[in-house]
């Protein structure tokens, strides 16, 4: 606890909400991923009932990143609360790196849809996408923070 | 320490101290940007704009290329 104050005391907040951006995104969709495998028994896994779960994890992940980045504002110093220049430049790169998925699951929704796929294949590729934006989004962020550009 | 990215090199260090050992702090509070990103520039991490080159030179009262010096650059 006490290293992960000192953390919060030499990063930005931008820095910290690339970290919650991305361990949200890994854990929820791990939670989903582990509830439809659990629920898939014996049967076509893509007869399982997906729906729900995808629903719930995407809504907790949505509040946990928001109760995550208030968490954070109240343990960040002020100064360094506020995105400059720097945070813009590196938000731009994480979104440019994540929107790349986003397509790429947009592209493969539509051909799923095309091959006239199951819903499950095409709702779980739209899903895979999206944390996968999130994830490497993140990562591009956090490398660029450590590493510089 | 990380490993250096960009060929731009600075002595905002060397200014800082020479200017009554001003603070990372407060140096980033003078050209508006946070205290991570002043040490991003020192360890050239970061290459800051044209605009934020200037006001950091302004703050020492120099020119820039006493602040900022380019690795390749030939005479």
């Amino acid at each position: 606890m006490v290293s992960v104050l000192l953390y919060l005391r030499e990063v930005t907040a931008e820095q910290v909400r690339a970290w919650i951006a991305g361990v949200v995104a890994v854990l929820s969709y791990g939670v989903y991923v582990v509830v439809v495998i659990g629920r898939a028994g014996d049967g076509p896994i893509a007869a399982t009932p997906y729906a729900m779960p995808l629903v719930w994890t995407v809504g907790i992940a949505i509040v946990a990143t928001i109760v995550g980045n208030i968490v954070a504002g109240l343990l960040i110093p002020a100064e360094d609360a506020v995105a400059d220049v720097r945070d813009q430049e590196i938000s731009r790169l994480g979104e440019r790196v994540g929107g790349a998925f986003v397509v790429i699951g947009g592209v493969a929704a539509l051909l799923l849809a095309l091959a006239e796929a199951p819903h499950f294949w095409i709702a779980n590729a739209v899903y895979l996408a999206f944390v996968l934006s999130a994830v490497l989004g993140a990562i591009a962020r956090l490398a660029v923070y450590h590493w510089g550009f | 320490m990380a490993p250096k990215p960009t060929k731009v090199t600075n002595s905002i260090r060397a200014l800082r101290f020479a200017h009554g050992e001003m603070t990372q702090a407060a140096l980033a509070a003078r050209i508006g940007v946070t205290r991570q990103t002043v040490i991003a520039i020192e360890q050239g991490r970061y290459s800051p704009s044209l605009e934020l080159a200037f006001q950091i030179a302004a703050v020492f009262g120099t020119r820039i290329d006493d602040v900022f010096a380019y690795e390749g650059a030939t005479p």
